[in-house]
């Protein structure tokens, strides 16, 4: 067996998180996509860019505030504790909430872009069908958005396996509670266990691929049919 | 019939909504957009069909999404056959999806993920069915689409589009059917697939219409009633035979132009194969009709067929020739003709003829002439 059991609790640890990690996005991107894909307030260019701005600043950053704001005290920090729920940083939990910021742009850009390419019509066409907003979110929008919707979950889940500094930053290193898939490579290679390394690092690189293979045939093949 | 319709007047159709305050459309809407102002004050008759008929930009569309709730107008207050859908001085704003209403969009914009079935049914299923008056099998039979059920809009021709797109919203059972340029987006095979379709709706359904159109052949097959609108307000509004008579209003100088008669069938003439269509004033004779006779046809004539005569002619291949008496002449859109508006026992025509006929032959109010009518077309 190539991989350690270190390894496969890495696997496993990655996975949960990622999971997770995406059905909030989906939850927490979905009304905000909508709300920049729909409203005409001059927020709308503070908040995409507040949404945007994971993709452009080192983890390190990211992490430093998420750390400083979760940490003992910190506003968040002082709520979980006042909560009884001890501090985040540190913990699975704190590692989840930190991936949420981290991939958030990957999954609330494809499904603004997916909201908007619906236009008004869809949505006046079912009020005046009777459906009220509600109705029509879940029977017509989600519908007509939905190959946004599995380009956001995808995005979402890859970019979240992969991320590093972030979760160094909040998690830190610990076996079965944070380290994830790219931490224990990290591992490895300090310790210059490069088979092992190999192995970890080589499936990323399969995985990563395949996701987006099957993402960009996927459009390429939508754009065939349109 | 009423005949004292000034432009800018509001309110006077009182008399041909009923007179009672629970039948009829009242409809009040005042927009300020940047560029664009519409302000009306209309009473409809709540029943038949009414155009809204204008250029493009004269809010015709603006004034149809109002009535619908998709615009919501500054200062307004909609009164359907007695319900109050909107007063903005009450604060009453009874959303789209509360309105009994139905709304054909230009392009059908039947929902793409759905089947034809399942388009028909979305809306159909958000009404109680103690509501449903209007039957799935009779809309299906109407407009000739049982047969599509299963394909998705994607395998639709457009005229087949828009045929479900009407159905989809009959089978709500609507209060009011809102059209807004029905057969805009269709080329003319298709439009002329589609206007039977409609004329069944009119016939068969007793489901108040408003209808926006900018094409008076279009609104004359279709309408009973006619609202003309420029610029966000309304210039004129009347019965379609009204309306089309009138040589003061813009759709006389379109070239479409002419006046609408209700006939009826008279007799048929299997010899020659032909049919005579009578009305007040006189009759034509027209190509072998199937109605039975005592049917009523609508008919149009154009005003660039009607040709004037000073005496019968005998030796003229021109069949429709009634005796009619000359009311009013105007400059047409060119300074080589005119318009002249004539009166058959009380049925109007319009002659567009050119400026040196009319002073060769003297034609002026009051004169008794002879039009010759050299097309009929039969609207059905």
């Amino acid at each position: 067996m190539p991989l350690s059991e270190h390894d496969l609790a890495a696997i496993r640890l990655t996975l949960e998180l990622a999971s997770l990690t995406t059905v909030l996005l989906l939850v927490v991107g979905t009304p905000i996509a909508w709300w920049l894909a729909r409203t005409r307030s001059r927020l709308k260019g503070a908040i995409g860019a507040v949404v945007a701005l994971p993709l452009v600043l080192p983890p390190t950053v990211l992490g430093f505030y998420l750390l400083v704001t979760m940490g003992p005290h910190g506003p968040i920090g002082q709520l979980t504790q006042f909560l009884g729920l001890g501090t985040l940083p540190f913990t699975f939990a704190g590692l989840v909430v930190a991936s949420v910021f981290y991939s958030l742009p990957f999954v609330v850009q494809p499904l603004q872009n997916a909201f908007e390419a619906i236009g008004e019509r869809p949505l006046e066409v079912a009020s005046t069908l009777r459906a009220g907003p509600w109705d029509t979110f879940f029977t017509v929008v989600v519908p007509l958005a939905r190959p946004g919707f599995i380009t956001a979950a995808i995005l979402g889940f890859a970019h979240t396996v992969g991320e590093f500094g972030v979760v160094l930053m909040i998690g830190g290193n610990i076996p079965e509670k944070t380290r994830t898939v790219a931490v224990q490579i990290f591992d490895h290679v300090e310790a210059m266990e490069y088979a092992q390394a190999h192995w970890l690092a080589g499936g990323m690189v399969l995985f990563s691929f395949l996701v987006l293979f099957a993402l960009y045939s996927s459009r390429r093949f939508k754009a065939g049919l349109s | 019939m009423n005949t004292s319709f000034e432009p800018g007047t509001k309110g006077e159709t009182g008399a041909l909504s009923g007179g009672l305050p629970a039948d009829g459309i009242r409809a009040r809407f005042r927009v300020d957009y940047a560029g664009f102002a519409l302000d009306v004050d209309l009473t409809l008759p709540g029943h038949g069909v009414t155009a809204l008929f204008g250029h493009s930009g004269s809010g015709k569309t603006t004034l149809l999404r109002c009535v619908a709730g998709l615009e919501r107008a500054a200062e307004a207050r909609l009164e359907i056959n007695g319900e109050l859908w909107q007063d903005s001085a009450a604060g009453v704003f009874l959303p789209t999806h509360r309105r009994a209403l139905g709304y054909v969009f230009q392009e059908a914009s039947l929902f793409p993920h759905l089947s034809v079935r399942r388009n028909l049914e979305y809306g159909m299923k958000r009404v109680d069915a103690a509501s449903r008056q209007v039957s799935w099998e009779r809309v299906l039979e109407l407009l000739g689409i049982g047969h599509l059920l299963e394909r998705l809009p994607g395998r639709l021709s457009g005229g087949e589009r828009q045929r479900v797109g009407i159905a989809r919203a009959l089978l709500t059972s609507p209060r009011l059917l809102l059209m807004d340029e029905p057969l805009a987006a269709l080329d003319l095979k298709r439009k002329n697939e589609i206007l039977p379709y409609l004329e069944r709706l009119h016939d068969e359904l007793d489901i108040p219409m408003l209808f926006v159109s900018h094409l008076p052949d279009e609104v004359a097959r279709l309408a009973d009633h006619v609202v003309l609108l420029d610029q966000g307000r309304v210039t004129a509004q009347g019965s379609l035979q009204d309306i089309m008579a009138r040589l003061d209003l813009p759709t006389a100088f379109h070239e479409d132009a002419g006046v609408v008669i209700e006939s009826v069938v008279a007799e048929h003439d299997d010899h020659y194969h032909l049919t005579r269509l009578a009305f007040p004033g006189g009759a034509v004779l027209v190509a072998r009709r199937p109605e039975a006779p005592g049917q009523r046809l609508r008919l149009r004539v154009h005003a660039r067929d009607v040709s004037l005569a000073n005496s019968r002619i005998e030796d003229s291949s021109i069949t429709n020739v009634l005796p009619a008496t000359v009311r009013e002449v105007v400059e047409a859109d060119t300074p080589a003709h005119v318009l002249v508006r004539l009166e058959a026992e009380g049925t109007p025509l319009i002659a567009r003829i050119t400026r040196r006929s009319c002073d060769q032959l003297g034609i002026a109010p009051g004169r008794r002439m002879w039009a010759q009518i050299k097309a009929v077309a039969l609207l059905g």
